[in-house]
């Protein structure tokens, strides 16, 4: 069993007439996602790519049994789209919409903490690539080819460094478990934390490899966190060594404003706590080989 | 985005903020004739420019008359500011707003940010006013009043009342106290502000409270909602290359090397940038061109990259997951036939039917330097820059 998601897990797409939404929708279908419907207030009745389109998150679950959402609704109603997954009953949405207001997502996240944990939605993103569990069902808009099935579960909040590594990680024919993307947002659904938690008790991960960058306090409450609770090897990388101090550099959460929030105080911290850090993008994939190698892991 | 002092005063004036009184010039004559209306018998000059460290830098001065003020201005307008939070070509005064002197008995720093670990607008004070933020929590740490707003019901009165006590202000102020705190809360919830910043926040000797500076910031990604801000934007406060890439829709950064960047993906953006570094290079910018590689993102994005003289070499670093390489490398050959780019072209292109791509880029017949993997890009561009540089600065010597 995968984290987050299976073979069978049933998923809706919210917003999937968009055309990046329809797009992605045949993708993940053709990748063996257990995709069931849609949603789109007002349109409901219609179809999509052969699939059931409903005017509420409700109705879909109600008529599709779907326990996952992925979110490509624009910016400016991307917040209440998630509340309304929240609140249909979802219990994993993505949401891949760039751009959403910080303050939506502060209200987005106190919404959220209205349920009881056991019935409480968890949310990555928003701003992310989405969730892959290679062999079994991808939820977001990567391309699934470059992923083996494997031990490795890779956690980052860049997509296109994700499938850097990944794509390293494939030519040394090693494979992930999960690769989740947790956004490049500043107010996300999911910290680094939240996902290691996940990877701890996955028996199919082996190896875990995180990829950070600049800004934000989620790398180093990560650090602190697997010190005490992960005994797996961690491979991490941190982007923006050259990133210069309070510029946003292209994600809204990559600014370094506070200590603790550069590329090279997160290295150390990441070091501190016992990860192994690769020094630059281009070794993540021998980095995790020679730790597996060390490891005696295949 | 930034805005000025003047405008942020405005806006958190009617949210029941003091401010004291003034008003804002575009001449050394209007400044002191702005002056007279305000009244009184002594000034302060402040040039507007967006970023902080202006009083260092000689952006804000006393006056005692009208011929002061002229005096002052006309060294004002027109000359750029160079603070610790500007770059080293600084940022051009264009705007002073003039305000009446107020007696000060002290000074407090308040700020209001988004705090990233509560996923919540914290409150931070400390009676340490004046001082840089990051002056206070390095040397005054235990000073500093932190206070976190529940998303769900905003700002409580109660912590309010908490803060002007810790901050030891005088009982008879604590409601003007407590409205200042509401007003700041309000404008920054209402605008979509991620951060307004009073330093310092004054008590005035004959007990008022006024915010004597004032910063704003606003979410970027708020500003659909939010037209009146929107036209608050001052381009000559930005680097015009970074203007120019917001106007086109392409996130970009101005930096201070020599190799030119076109990446897609943020994160890659800057690990494309790190790694330049590493073989010894200095990366001229950071540019994000998002997801879809079209050939007509890429084409803006070489004249985005061209526009900075320094750029001796550019390096373009293309991860082509939905998008196949064929046409990413397509995408890059038209642009390179309607782009004049004069200086070594590095592509490295990776994903999806990457044979295909690095195939039609030897066949284009363009003189474009290819590599498989980051680290050999970033080799490949920094050889390339110094040969290239080389070569330019002979052609200077025979000229």
């Amino acid at each position: 069993m995968s984290i987050l998601i299976d073979r069978n897990t049933p998923v809706i797409v919210q917003g999937i007439t968009g055309k990046m939404a329809r797009f992605h929708t045949e993708d993940m279908v053709k990748y063996g996602t257990n995709v069931v419907g849609g949603v789109v207030p007002g349109k409901g009745g219609m179809e999509v790519e052969g699939l059931p389109v409903f005017d509420t998150v409700a109705d879909a679950v109600e008529n599709t049994g779907a326990e996952a959402s992925l979110v490509f609704v624009p910016p400016p109603f991307a917040a209440d789209s998630i509340m309304e997954a929240a609140d249909a009953g979802i219990k994993y949405s993505v949401c891949i919409t760039d751009g959403i207001p910080a303050q939506d997502m502060i209200r987005v996240k106190r919404y959220m903490y209205r349920y009881p944990l056991e019935r409480r939605m968890v949310l990555t993103g928003p701003n992310c690539a989405g969730t892959i569990s290679p062999g079994k069902a991808l939820l977001g808009i990567m391309p699934g080819h470059i992923y083996l099935q494997g031990n490795i579960g890779i956690v980052s909040r860049s997509g296109t460094l994700g499938y850097e590594a990944a794509a390293q990680l494939k030519a040394h024919g090693i494979g992930v478990s999960t690769s989740v993307g947790i956004g490049g947002d500043p107010i996300n659904g999911s910290s680094f934390k939240d996902i290691l938690q996940r990877f701890k008790d996955d028996d199919e991960t082996d190896v875990i490899c995180m990829i950070g960058e600049i800004g934000g306090p989620q790398e180093a409450e990560a650090a602190a966190y697997l010190k005490e609770h992960i005994k797996k090897p961690v491979v991490a990388y941190v982007a923006g060594m050259t990133a210069p101090k309070g510029r946003t550099m292209g994600h809204a959460g990559a600014i370094i404003s506070a200590f603790g929030e550069s590329a090279s105080e997160k290295v150390e911290i990441l070091s501190a706590a016992g990860v192994t850090v690769a020094p630059n993008p281009a070794v993540i994939g021998d980095t995790i080989a020679k730790v597996m190698k060390q490891k005696a892991l295949t | 985005m930034d805005i000025h002092e003047y405008q942020a005063k405005e806006i958190l004036a009617k949210f029941g903020v003091g401010v004291p009184p003034g008003a804002l010039a575009y001449s050394p004559e209007q400044a002191a004739y702005r002056a007279r209306e305000i009244g009184g018998d002594i000034w302060v000059v402040k040039a507007q420019i967006h970023a902080g460290g202006r009083g260092k830098a000689g952006g804000v001065k006393v006056c005692n008359s009208d011929t002061e003020i002229v005096e002052i201005c006309e060294n004002l307008f027109g000359s750029k500011l160079v603070t610790h939070q500007t770059d080293s070509n600084g940022k051009g005064v264009y705007r002073v707003y003039v305000e009446g002197g107020v007696p000060i008995d002290r000074e407090i720093y308040l700020g209001f940010v988004l705090d990233r670990s509560s996923q919540r607008v914290m409150i931070v004070a400390s009676a340490e006013g004046g001082m840089e933020i990051e002056d206070i929590s390095e040397n005054k740490p235990e000073s500093i009043i932190r206070s976190t707003v529940e998303p769900a019901v905003g700002l409580q009165d109660f912590q309010c009342r908490q803060i002007a006590f810790k901050l030891g202000i005088n009982p008879a102020l604590t409601q003007c106290m407590v409205r200042t705190l509401q007003g700041c809360y309000r404008a920054f919830r209402e605008h979509d502000a991620t951060m307004v910043e009073i330093n310092p926040l004054v008590i005035t000797r004959d007990n008022r409270i006024l915010a004597l500076d004032a910063k704003m910031t606003f979410d970027d990604n708020a500003l659909f909602r939010h037209p009146h801000i929107s036209e608050l934007r001052d381009k000559s406060q930005e680097d015009p290359r970074e203007s120019r890439a917001a106007d086109r829709g392409l996130s970009y950064v101005g930096l201070e090397g020599n190799i030119g960047c076109i990446v897609n993906g943020a994160g890659l953006a800057m690990a494309t940038m790190d790694t330049i570094k590493l073989a010894g290079g200095e990366p001229a910018n950071f540019l994000d061109i998002g997801g879809g590689a079209t050939p007509e993102r890429v084409a803006k994005a070489f004249r985005l990259v061209m526009s900075d003289d320094n750029v001796q070499a550019v390096l373009v670093n293309i991860f082509a997951g939905i998008n196949r390489c064929d046409w990413v490398a397509e995408g890059v050959v038209q642009a390179l036939h309607e782009v004049q780019v004069n200086v070594p072209v590095i592509v490295r292109l990776a994903g999806t039917n990457v044979e295909e791509g690095q195939k039609i880029l030897a066949n284009s017949g363009l003189p474009i330097i290819r590599a498989k993997t980051l680290m050999e890009a970033a080799e490949r561009s920094v050889q390339a820059w110094q040969s290239f540089s080389v070569g330019e600065t002979k052609q200077r010597v025979t000229k």
